[in-house]
């Protein structure tokens, strides 16, 4: 139930209370009412027709860096789990 | 899909499970208890306990709105439909929840009432602004996750003076049933050692809001996406975390979760929402503090209040191992009816029929495991 996705915003109408995403080449109408300083091209995380928070790329890239870093960690212990 | 498939990588995957079987502690169990029906479904969905170590064990929690939401609940809402005629709009998920009588959202329907599934609350709003002489209930169901968009139909419904709408609300908080499965001990203790933490209800109250499990209760708990990278860098977090003896709240899911949380969100729940001072929960009783109802503000817009809703006590199906499920005392495969009577065509539980609930997982994803490797796993962990 909590289940939510990341989505493009590709408009905006006037006043910005409602944005246009993209989510995988779908157009959906959602409320941005809860989140604030909506732009065009933000990633926003949608849940019920609602935007509930935007998507920090940098964050995301430093999660993603974290799985870098296990290419060095697997070199010096090789272990399969049984 | 950006976001989604970077996370969802099968090599990374490999080295994640790698780095975990070289760093636990082969002298110990790790118990960790996955809140969230979503994080469920993924560990199941892409098969994390089977990359895991036979130590690292998964066990699931009750945070699934629509398998703790008491049959009663249910009931009230049948009984709306067939004493007031309204038009009740829900989310798809409750549709098939069982009732008592071996009825349903779902009977009801076929039986003449009107019943809508919608995708938003704005689905509800549009209802009843296209059928003003019906009365629309909508039925709110969610932890924190879903409320936001609950109380802005609230506020729009009283700016527009939308008299014919009404919400039937069985919001629930996810804290207290946190601290509720700390709480217990002896042998209804779930004997966990740390907490993979919500997703998206976290990205409403914050990181912050679980800093209880590690000062009262002395858990840690990592707070986790949904995708199956982050169940798994998560589990790591909490692996470390357990082999340092360090206890703190952590957060892996930095792209959507801060430390305060969404306090827009936050402010608009706390206008139109206060505790209500007890709520039952299927399978963790009635709990103090554990729900919300709408303030008297807002009164007009309470179906609870406008139809004088009573509440209704209804005993779950003789056999049916739902509520110790979703304390994490049992697994699915304990149950009886597992598989036999009850399936996701024929649920005689919550559990089986939220796609969410740990017996959906099992049956979709699970049911062909070998079962004397699973019971050896318990045995050991217990």
């Amino acid at each position: 139930m909590c289940l939510a996705i990341p989505a493009i915003v590709t408009a905006l109408n006037a006043d910005s209370s409602i944005a246009t995403v993209d989510l995988s080449g779908v157009q959906k109408e959602v409320s941005t009412v809860l989140v604030d300083d909506v732009e065009i091209g933000d990633y926003l995380l949608i849940h019920v027709g609602f935007a509930l928070h935007k998507l920090s790329e940098e964050e995301a890239q430093s999660t993603l860096a974290l799985f870098e870093e296990l290419d060095a960690m697997n070199a010096e212990e090789p272990v399969l789990p049984s | 899909m950006k976001y989604v498939n970077e996370f969802r990588n099968g090599d990374i995957a490999a080295k994640l499970a790698r780095v975990i079987a070289s760093e636990v502690n082969t002298d110990r169990n790790y118990r960790l208890m996955e809140f969230c029906g979503g994080h469920t479904h993924a560990i199941f969905r892409f098969g994390i306990q089977d990359l895991m170590p036979d130590n690292v064990n998964f066990i699931h929690g009750p945070g699934c709105p629509v398998c703790v939401l008491p049959k009663g609940r249910i009931d009230s809402a049948i009984k709306l439909l067939q004493e007031h005629d309204v038009i009740l709009c829900t989310y798809a998920d409750l549709i098939r929840v069982p009732a008592s009588k071996q009825m349903s959202l779902l009977k009801a329907k076929a039986d003449g009432a009107d019943i809508r599934m919608v995708y938003s609350t704005q689905d509800a709003l549009n209802i009843a602004r296209q059928n003003p002489e019906r009365q629309v209930v909508f039925f709110a169901i969610g932890f924190e996750t879903t409320t936001p968009p609950t109380t802005v139909a609230i506020q729009q419904a009283k700016q527009q003076g939308l008299s014919n709408f009404s919400v039937f609300c069985n919001h629930l908080l996810t804290p207290p049933a946190m601290r509720h499965i700390l709480q217990q001990d002896g042998d209804q203790s779930a004997n966990i050692d740390g907490i993979l933490g919500p997703s998206h209800v976290s990205t409403i109250i914050g990181s912050q809001a679980y800093n209880f499990c590690a000062t009262e209760y002395h858990i840690p708990i990592v707070i986790a996406g949904f995708e199956p990278l982050d169940v798994m860098q998560s589990t790591l977090m909490l692996i470390r975390q357990l082999n340092n003896d360090s206890v703190t709240v952590e957060n892996e899911y930095t792209r959507v979760v801060t430390p305060k949380g969404n306090r827009k969100a936050q402010a608009l729940m706390q206008e139109v929402f206060e505790l209500r001072p007890t709520f039952e929960w299927r399978g963790l009783g009635m709990m103090p503090d554990s729900a919300l109802q709408i303030r008297d503000a807002y009164a007009e817009w309470n179906t609870e209040k406008r139809f004088d809703v009573e509440s209704i006590v209804s005993s779950d199906v003789k056999n049916c191992l739902c509520p110790a499920i979703l304390r994490g005392l049992n697994k699915p495969t304990d149950c009886t009816l597992f598989g036999t009577v009850c399936t996701p065509e024929n649920p005689m539980g919550a559990c089986m029929v939220s796609s969410e609930g740990s017996c959906a997982a099992y049956w979709s994803y699970g049911r062909f495991r070998q079962p004397g490797l699973r019971a050896s796993q318990l045995e050991k962990s217990v």
